[in-house]
């Protein structure tokens, strides 16, 4: 958060989206996070991902928890409502959002402070109801704001900066997005940027729960030595399966397993995901098999990125809850009160 | 026998069933108080019941009361004691020269029963061993044929017991007729067997009128549906469960959309109450009318949520139907325990609206309304019903509701007040209520969005921790609650027939019990004016009645006079002047338990009338 806004001098020659918009029309107030914060990549890539589908900012709806990562809705897509909620229950927030009005775009911005520990219960329940959202965790593996403490997604074995070993096993949560039938699924690296805007691209794109876990190193606790969150560990250990791009309104390309090719998943819109697998065995249809990789790969100490999941048939809440196409907020009296006839056979049911 | 003489009564008594639960006699103990209300006679059920699912005992009260009476009155005129568990409890509260009820299959030893009392056994073990050969038939017709020998000894029409069983299974005419059957085998039986009618006798009356009878929790649900609400997130707890099971309910029937058969809601049944609580601010700051129910634990839970809808300023509702506590306390049975709780509840300075409606007709319009003022003010306002009036059956006077009505939406600034160039600042207070503008999510493509957070912002929405910045907010939300103050259901007040010095305020489920034990006072000579407290924050006619008053009992349902400490808290008046008259062992206060209570203290007034200053 921040008191400082951008000067709001946009240059003539800015390139411009579909709708008109420059890349200055999705940023924010000026980030107050720590210079080099993997954070602000992220923010950087989110501005990039709805420039580029040329969504209007005001119809997304940013809803974060309490944390480093909390604030930075505050940095990007400065003409839409933010929701700065409380520790750890974005997702309850961001559901009753939904249920509200169905026609913006919610995006979910958490930490792993938030979402694995005092928030896991709700990123599980928001993922297992199939809340339509693109939910990312900007992922430190440490508590920043309050100076250095390990996070639930800390591995065992690592250090914190002031020499403390982990002695608690670490949350995937990716592997747990996966077991609750997230439909997209997707793990990315802050600074991976040309992989990390087109996954957040398509995740906005889904129609169902989202989850994009981004391995966000903390320049400031947590990426010396000994940690397994710090560049320098995570760009030795990154296998990348796969490369996409976003195709809205193309022809899909079409493609196969082998390694090098692209793979075209069709998602429930007509939109289409161009995917380039790097490992000539994923299937980025196969839940089970999603599993089975993150897992052999973690006992190697690797991390897997890319698009792990996708149904591209997904359903969401709405859809399980069967609500009218009109947003329930824009319901009045008219429609919504029975009235007082009604009201008189109740009565005299009640006698 | 001893020459205790028979009550004799007709249209006021109190039965008692005691039963075991699980044993499915709910239905047929609900069957024989509605078969009262039949013969145009008012009845007040209170279904006492274990935080268990079966074996426990249970108790269904029955007090009929031709006077209309709809407090619990104490004491037992007849007793139908079927669990052998607590016989010898349930033989011991009758009223002297009252009734017994039992089954006689097994002989019982004399020593287990009272010398004043009339005693009645039917052998309904043995009846329905023969009849049936089912284990489960033979424990829910032993209900039906035990409505059957009252209904005998009570002196009631059996056609209109027949009427209800008709409706009751409506359609399913094998259920119909066993149960009819059911019924007469035991009347039959105690026509042949027994002295009927007893002194206790069930009389054709007129006093009904055009009265519904229903549970707070379903009117409060049935209010949500008028009122607007489109989103109920929840968590099941008793005793509120049954007002989101209802809600569902009534919007299955009247919120589809008949040409696709959508539905114009949504329910969600939360992961807990933090959940639910989150869902509903998340919808609310979105524009929907939403709302949870829960109960004290639940409200525990809810609070850090309750604090961000306080500060943040997102309308929410939440039904809070009460029970007793503190912790788990005793989950299914009532109080009124959670008003200090609820007033203040989260951290910091915050302040609640609270509304205590004192029956289901008014459960269902302040449920009604409580969205409307969630919306006005864009804060939390808790409807605070409790067991007693949640989950019991009450008579009231007939839901209604003016077609005319629109919604109330509060202060919400459009795409086309923005483009008139009206100056947005989320929390600016334009209007000098303390109620500023907010607008929806999506509104305007370059106007009108701002950041809603739980750390201190300026009037624009802007993230501050400049103190004079906060100060200012905090002073602006004193300003919107009082506001509220006219905004809520006002107190009513009913006076005396002679001018006293003396008053009582009470408020909620305590009402019917209260107005029953003015006619108790007034008969030992005290003449008190009282005051009914339907809403915090309170409003100036609370403190006009204290000031009127030298001594103000206030009567209430909790250990430790909650909401005299609210008024004490909120009102700046000495503690001495008002006087705690708490009833918190579970069960429902009584008109008997009141005029004792207030009665006592005048007679020792009286005997001193200096010293006014009693503890």
């Amino acid at each position: 958060m921040t008191y400082i806004a951008k000067p709001k001098f946009h240059h003539p020659g800015l390139k411009k989206n579909d709708l008109g918009y420059t890349h200055r029309d999705y940023e924010g107030k000026i980030s107050t996070l720590c210079a080099g914060c993997g954070h602000d990549s992220i923010t950087a890539s989110i501005i990039e991902a709805c420039y580029e589908l040329s969504i209007e900012p005001h119809r997304v709806a940013k809803i974060s928890g309490i944390g480093c990562s909390s604030k930075t809705p505050d940095y990007f897509l400065g003409n839409s409502h933010g929701f700065n909620s409380v520790h750890g229950r974005m997702p309850s927030v961001l559901t009753g959002a939904n249920l509200a009005n169905r026609d913006l775009i919610y995006l979910g911005v958490s930490g792993d402070g938030d979402s694995a520990s005092i928030g896991f219960g709700q990123f599980a329940h928001s993922i297992r109801r199939g809340v339509n959202m693109t939910y990312i965790v900007e992922n430190n593996g440490v508590y920043g704001l309050t100076k250095g403490q390990f996070s639930a997604t800390a591995d065992r074995g690592s250090k914190s900066k002031k020499g403390v070993t982990n002695t608690d096993n670490a949350i995937d949560l990716v592997a747990i997005a996966l077991q609750l039938g997230a439909t997209f699924v997707a793990r990315s690296f802050s600074g991976d940027k040309s992989q990390l805007v087109p996954l957040i691209a398509a995740a906005i794109r889904h129609k169902g729960a989202s989850f994009i876990d981004v391995i966000s190193p903390c320049i400031a606790f947590n990426n010396h030595a000994g940690s397994t969150k710090s560049f320098d560990y995570v760009r030795e250990h990154n296998d990348a399966v796969n490369r996409l791009d976003v195709l809205v309104g193309r022809d899909p390309i079409a493609v196969d397993y082998a390694p090098g090719t692209v793979q075209v998943v069709e998602q429930h819109d007509g939109s289409k995901l161009a995917l380039r697998k790097i490992d000539a065995d994923y299937d980025p249809h196969d839940r089970l098999g999603a599993q089975t990789f993150l897992a052999k790969h973690a006992a190697k100490g690797q991390i897997v990125t890319g698009l792990l999941y996708v149904d591209p048939d997904a359903e969401d809440m709405h859809a399980h809850l069967n609500t009218v196409e009109t947003p329930l907020n824009t319901l009045e009296a008219d429609t919504l009160c029975p009235g007082s006839s009604v009201l008189d056979k109740i009565n005299a049911s009640l006698r | 026998m001893s020459d205790k003489k028979p009550i004799s009564s007709v249209n006021d008594f109190v039965v008692r069933f005691a039963n075991v639960n699980g044993s499915g006699s709910a239905s047929a103990n609900e069957m024989f108080a509605r078969a009262i209300l039949r013969h145009g006679v008012p009845v007040s059920p209170r279904n006492i019941f274990p935080s268990n699912i079966q074996g426990l005992p249970t108790w269904y009260e029955v007090r009929v009361t031709e006077d209309g009476h709809l407090g619990a009155r104490g004491g037992v005129d007849l007793m139908v004691a079927m669990n052998p568990q607590t016989w010898d409890k349930d033989v011991a509260g009758i009223e002297p020269g009252g009734y017994l009820f039992y089954d006689s299959t097994k002989p019982m030893p004399s020593t287990k029963f009272r010398d004043d009392i009339t005693v009645m056994g039917v052998p309904l073990t043995a009846i329905t061993n023969s009849t049936y050969t089912d284990p489960r038939q033979r424990q829910l017709f032993k209900n039906i044929i035990y409505l059957g020998a009252l209904s005998a000894l009570l002196d009631m029409d059996p056609k209109l017991i027949e009427q209800l069983i008709g409706e009751q299974y409506k359609g399913k005419e094998k259920l119909l007729s066993s149960n009819v059957h059911a019924l007469h085998l035991g009347r039959d039986w105690a026509l042949q067997n027994l002295k009927c009618p007893l002194g206790l006798r069930i009389k054709k009356s007129d006093k009904v009128g055009d009265r519904i009878f229903i549970e707070g929790n379903s009117a409060a649900a049935l209010g949500a549906v008028y009122g607007g609400a489109t989103v109920c997130a929840w968590y099941p707890i008793t005793p509120s469960s049954s007002v989101a099971e209802a809600f569902t309910a009534h919007c299955k029937k009247y919120r589809h959309d008949p040409k696709t058969g959508q539905a114009k809601y949504a329910i969600v049944q939360g992961e807990d109450e933090l959940a639910s609580i989150g869902i509903v601010i998340g919808a609310s700051w979105n524009g929907a009318r939403a709302f949870t129910a829960t109960s004290g634990p639940g409200i525990s839970l809810m609070t850090e949520f309750i604090g961000l809808s306080y500060f943040a300023e997102i309308p929410a509702v939440i039904m809070n139907i009460q029970r007793a506590g503190p912790s788990t306390g005793m989950p299914t049975r009532t109080q009124q325990c959670d008003i200090i709780a609820c007033a203040y509840a989260s951290h910091g300075d915050t302040k609640h609206v609270l509304l205590f409606p004192e029956d289901p007709a008014e459960a269902f319009e302040f449920a009604a309304a409580a969205f409307d003022l969630a919306e006005r003010l864009q804060t939390t306002i808790f409807l605070m019903l409790d067991l007693d009036i949640g989950m019991n059956h009450r008579l009231c006077r007939p839901l209604k509701w003016d077609d005319a009505k629109q919604y109330d939406r509060g202060k919400v600034m459009t795409a086309e007040m923005l483009e008139e160039g009206r100056d947005f600042g989320r929390y600016l207070d334009v209007d000098g209520d303390g109620i500023p503008y907010r607008t929806y999510p999506g509104t305007h493509p370059t106007k009108g969005s701002y950041f809603t957070r739980g750390t201190s912002r300026d009037r624009y929405a802007r993230y501050s921790e400049e103190g004079s910045v906060y100060a200012d907010n905090m002073q602006r939300l004193v300003r919107k609650f009082e506001t509220a103050q006219d905004l809520v259901p006002r107190p009513l007040q009913a006076n005396a027939e002679r001018p006293t010095k003396y008053g009582v305020i009470y408020f909620g489920s305590t009402s019917p019990a209260m107005d029953e034990a003015i006619g108790l006072l007034e008969a030992r000579g005290h003449q008190l004016d009282r005051l009914r407290i339907r809403a915090f924050p309170f409003h100036s006619s609370v403190a006009s009645f204290l000031a009127e008053h030298d001594f103000v009992y206030v009567v209430e349902q909790n250990r430790d006079s909650q909401l005299r400490q609210l008024i004490v808290n909120e009102n700046g008046i000495d503690p001495v002047r008002l006087v705690p008259i708490v009833h918190y062992d579970g069960t429902p206060i009584t008109a008997r338990y009141i005029a004792k209570a207030i009665g006592d203290h005048q007679d020792h007034l009286k005997v001193t009338p200096l010293r006014k200053a009693v503890s």
